[in-house]
Formats: C-alpha cells, sequence, structure tokens
C-alpha cells in the first residue's frame, strides 16, 4: 500500500536517512526501533509529509504523496497531539467540522448532532465516555493519548502514525494502552507505523519490526552517512500468539499480516 | 517552615496586601500634619479634609463657566479616550498578530516592518499625529494605539508562532485549510494571550493618555492635573492621581475575570 523507493532525508550535508526502501502492506502494524538520532522520527515525518525526502520517491495506493500532512495519514504525537482550548467532545469532533463546514469550521443543528453522535461513538470504543466535557489540562497523560488516538480515528486515516505514543506513561498505563491499540487496530483494520524506543513494545505490538541503524561510520565525519534500516523482521507467529493471551478479543483469523 | 513553603490564607492575604498600603497613608499623614503644624497655609502636602473639598467642589458643584460637573466629564473623556485606543489596539493586534504568527508568508513579509515600527518611541509620533489629525481626539486616540499595538501585535504573534508544531500538524492531519487552522486552533488559544497582552498594555496606555491630555486637551483626567498644577492645587492632583490608579485597577480586575469566565481552560493548572 504505502511505498518507500529509495528514499534520502539530508539537513544540509547531515544526512539522516539513506536509501530506504520499504514497501508496508494494508493492515500491518509496523515497529520502528533503532538508537536515539537513528532517524526514526524523521522517517515517520517523511511519511506524514511534514518534511520532504531529499532524494527518492513515496507512493500511497501508486499516487505520489501531497507534499503536506493530510486526512489520509492520521498521527499521535508523544505529546501535545491534543488541543487544550477544547473538551474532549469538541477535539474528537474537529476533524468531523474541518470536513464538513470549509468556511465555518464548525456545524450546527442535525449535522452537529451527527457527528456528536459520531465522536461519541469512537470515544466509547478508546474508554473516554465519562470525560467527555473535560479539557485535556484535567486528565492524566493516558487518557490524552486516548483522545488524541481517537481524535485520529474519526478521519479514518489510511495509515495511523504513532511517534512513541506510549513513551510518556507509566508502565501500568501504557499495558493498559497496547491493548487498546491493539484492539482497535483489528476492529478498525488499520495500517500502523509506530516509532519506539521499547523493544519489547515493537515485538509485542507490531508484525513487521524495522531496526534503523548506520550501516557504516566515518569517524571522522560522523554526519555524512545516514541511518537505514538493518533488520526487516516479519512476525509470523503475531496473531497465534496473541490468541493465546487474550482470547477474549474476536481475531481476525485470517491474520491481518 | 521555610518562607518558600508558606501558603497564605485568603483572609490573611488582603490584610497582607492592605497593611503597606495602610503604611503609606500613615505616613503621609504624620508629614501633611507636621508641615501644617509649621505653616497652616501649606498647599504642598494636604490634609485630607482639604482633598476632600476640593473634590468635592469638581464632583457635585457645576462649573459656573462651562456648566460641566468637572470630575465626570474629565473621567468620560478619558475613560472614552483610553476605550478608543484600547478597543483599536486590542483588535488590530487580533488580526494582524494572528496572520502575523500562524502563515510564515505573512510573517516574512510584515514582520520587519512591524518590528521597525514597534521601536519608535511613540511619543516622538505625537507632533506628527497632532499635525495628521489636528488636536481632537483623533491624535489622542491614535497615541495610545500607536503606543501600544506594535508590543501586542508582536507578542501575540510570538505566541502563536511558538504554538506546538505537534498542534499545527495534527490539524493538518484533520483535514484544516489555512483559514480552518486560524479560526478554530490559533484564535482560540490567541485570546487568553490578547487579553494578557492588553493587560500589560493598560500602563502604558495611560502614560499616552496622560501625556496628550498634558499637551493639548480641555477636558480630561491628564488635562485636568497638569491645568492645576499651576496652582500648586496637591488637594486636587492626589485625589485624581488616586483616581486613576483606583480606574487602572478594575479595569485589570475586570479584563482577568473576563479570561477566567470566558477562556476557562488557559487558566486551569496543567499536568
Amino acid at each position: 500500500m504505502l511505498s518507500l523507493a529509495n528514499v534520502w532525508v539530508e539537513y544540509g550535508d547531515k544526512v539522516v536517512l539513506e536509501r530506504i526502501s520499504l514497501d508496508i502492506a494494508e493492515g500491518s502494524f509496523v515497529s520502528i526501533i533503532g538508537p536515539s538520532g537513528a532517524g526514526k522520527s524523521s522517517l515517520l515525518r517523511v511519511i506524514l509529509g511534514q518534511d520532504q525526502p531529499s532524494r527518492g520517491s513515496i507512493t500511497l495506493d501508486g499516487q505520489a504523496l501531497p507534499q503536506e500532512c493530510g486526512p489520509d495519514r492520521g498521527v499521535v504525537f508523544q505529546r501535545y497531539s491534543v488541543f487544550p482550548h477544547l473538551t474532549v467532545l469538541g477535539n474528537t469532533l474537529l476533524g468531523l467540522e474541518f470536513a464538513q463546514a470549509p468556511l465555518a469550521a464548525r456545524l450546527f443543528g442535525s449535522a452537529r448532532r451527527a457527528a456528536i453522535a459520531q465522536a461519541e461513538e469512537m470515544l466509547a470504543a478508546v474508554g473516554l465516555s465519562d470525560s467527555m466535557h473535560l479539557y485535556p489540562s484535567e486528565m492524566s497523560g493516558g487518557m490524552q493519548q486516548r483522545l488524541a488516538i481517537a481524535q485520529a480515528l474519526i478521519k479514518r486515516p489510511r495509515i495511523l502514525l504513532l511517534d512513541e505514543p506510549f513513551g510518556a506513561l507509566d508502565p501500568g498505563i501504557r499495558t493498559d494502552m497496547h491493548a487498546l491499540i491493539t484492539r482497535l487496530w483489528r476492529e478498525f483494520g488499520l495500517t500502523i507505523i509506530m516509532v519506539t524506543h521499547d523493544i519489547k513494545e515493537a515485538f509485542g505490538l507490531g508484525t513487521r519490526v524495522l531496526t534503523l541503524d548506520k550501516r557504516r561510520h566515518d569517524p571522522h565525519a560522523p554526519h555524512r552517512y545516514g541511518a537505514g534500516v538493518i533488520y526487516d523482521i516479519a512476525l509470523t507467529r503475531k496473531m497465534a500468539a496473541e490468541a493465546e493471551i487474550d482470547a477474549s478479543i474476536t481475531i481476525d483469523t485470517n491474520g491481518n499480516n | 517552615m521555610r518562607w518558600v513553603n508558606r501558603k497564605i490564607a485568603r483572609g490573611n492575604a488582603l490584610l497582607l496586601g492592605a497593611l503597606p498600603l495602610a503604611v503609606l497613608a500613615l505616613i503621609y499623614l504624620i508629614a501633611a500634619a507636621s508641615r501644617h503644624a509649621a505653616n497652616p497655609a501649606d498647599k504642598i502636602l494636604p490634609l485630607p479634609g482639604a482633598m476632600a473639598s476640593a473634590m468635592a467642589a469638581l464632583i457635585f458643584e457645576a462649573d459656573p463657566l462651562s456648566g460641566q460637573y468637572l470630575f465626570w466629564a474629565d473621567t468620560l473623556a478619558s475613560l472614552s479616550r483610553l476605550g478608543m485606543g484600547l478597543g483599536i489596539a486590542t483588535l488590530s493586534a487580533l488580526l494582524v498578530g494572528l496572520v502575523l504568527g500562524a502563515l510564515p508568508p505573512v510573517r516574512t513579509t510584515f514582520g520587519p516592518m512591524v518590528t521597525a515600527i514597534a521601536v519608535i518611541p511613540p511619543i516622538a509620533l505625537l507632533p506628527i499625529l497632532f499635525i495628521t489629525f489636528g488636536l481632537g481626539e483623533t491624535a489622542k486616540v491614535a497615541l495610545i494605539v500607536v503606543g501600544i499595538a506594535p508590543f501586542m501585535i508582536r507578542d501575540l504573534a510570538g505566541h502563536i508562532a511558538a504554538l506546538p508544531r505537534e498542534q499545527i500538524v495534527k490539524s493538518l492531519t484533520l483535514g484544516a485549510s489555512s483559514w480552518q487552522l486560524l479560526l478554530r486552533v490559533a484564535l482560540p488559544q490567541a485570546m487568553p494571550r490578547l487579553i494578557a497582552g492588553l493587560r500589560l498594555s493598560l500602563g502604558p496606555a495611560w502614560v499616552f493618555l496622560i501625556s496628550a491630555e498634558a499637551i493639548a486637551a480641555d477636558v480630561g483626567l491628564g488635562y485636568r492635573i497638569f491645568l492645576v498644577r499651576r496652582y500648586l492645587a496637591m488637594d486636587v492632583i492626589l485625589p485624581y492621581v488616586a483616581w486613576i490608579a483606583l480606574l487602572a485597577v478594575a479595569i485589570d480586575f475586570l479584563l482577568s475575570r473576563t479570561s477566567r469566565t470566558l477562556f476557562g481552560w488557559a487558566h486551569k493548572a496543567g499536568h
């Protein structure tokens, strides 16, 4: 579905990523790991459209990606993903309002009621039904990330990009969030690309794990070589293992990978 | 307990806050009384009774020449000038600051111009304003606007430009156009900052108002102070200054309350 062909990312003469060629299948959950500074987030930003590759091309369903972010690619960052001036409901409605009200960016009457119903359904899916009218500053970090996920998913993005989404959360909350994202991934048939520092998380959640690092290193000019994909591991046992762990969840037995 | 950890209860806070003011008043009274003991006709530090009677004439008695109650006419004139100046400055800060902060091409084009205007001392522009707009109300209002709008614009633009990049990217992935982003993401987050900027600008606005009135006016709080200065009428000047301070505090309090009522989310403690 998403293809990167010989993508390079360079800032000035500093090469961050070099020769990245990837094909990401629909419905896969790709984890990206690697040491700090290996360009994990740069890769995510390029796929997101926030940065442009200096060489190479990225195509989504055979179409070249537009030069800026759009609703086909949703994103959840580690922080600042939700709007502090909107309630939980307002944050979730925003994507619908942008699409349906180009001028006012607000919905009224029956259109608003329909959007609220849709938002409530999405908030129920992430477990925020009881917090509809709270502001983000009144919520814990885990709740804010739940909201950020709901806010992104309501646009039904082709790809959901997660940039260390659970990095700032407590271990217990993080486990809850892992269960949540796995369930949403299955229910909505999502394609997810997640950057993480946590190797256990990468292998626990992903159907495919990419490891970014520098293949070559010039000690006199460390910035002249960029990182590439050094390991590309497909986790074929994923579905079977998952079935044992959380048997309560309905599993697509055909497998998404 | 160390002082950095001391919490002061509400009632005590009021008491503590009032204490220095009371001490200042007491010092004034002692100084005034001692001067009057030496010279009963002293005009420099009038006693409260003299201030009250001088002010009563301005507040309750119509001026025989103009038929106006001077204190109220002065207050009304000054407040309407101040209100218009603040209003125009706030509105222009909102419009200009918002697009300057949110749209990089606009910032690149007009940012240097705003900076250039902001570094000019507004009082230096006063002759130009008097020549251009005449000695009427327009020049005084214009001085306030010229004086505070550049600061407010730069403050707001800086705040909007410093919104986390993640928020902007998130809006774009939710399908926002530039206009929608301005309307639903930048504007609401600009409002509390705008009010904060306005509160900070109140002091300078009063300075420009009083200056303009001192130079060319026939009514106004600043005009009155500078007029009666010729007669060393401290019994009028001091109450007027206190009244100006009271008005300034009231406006500031009102703005702060407005911000808390309308934009409660901005005043909640974050995590």
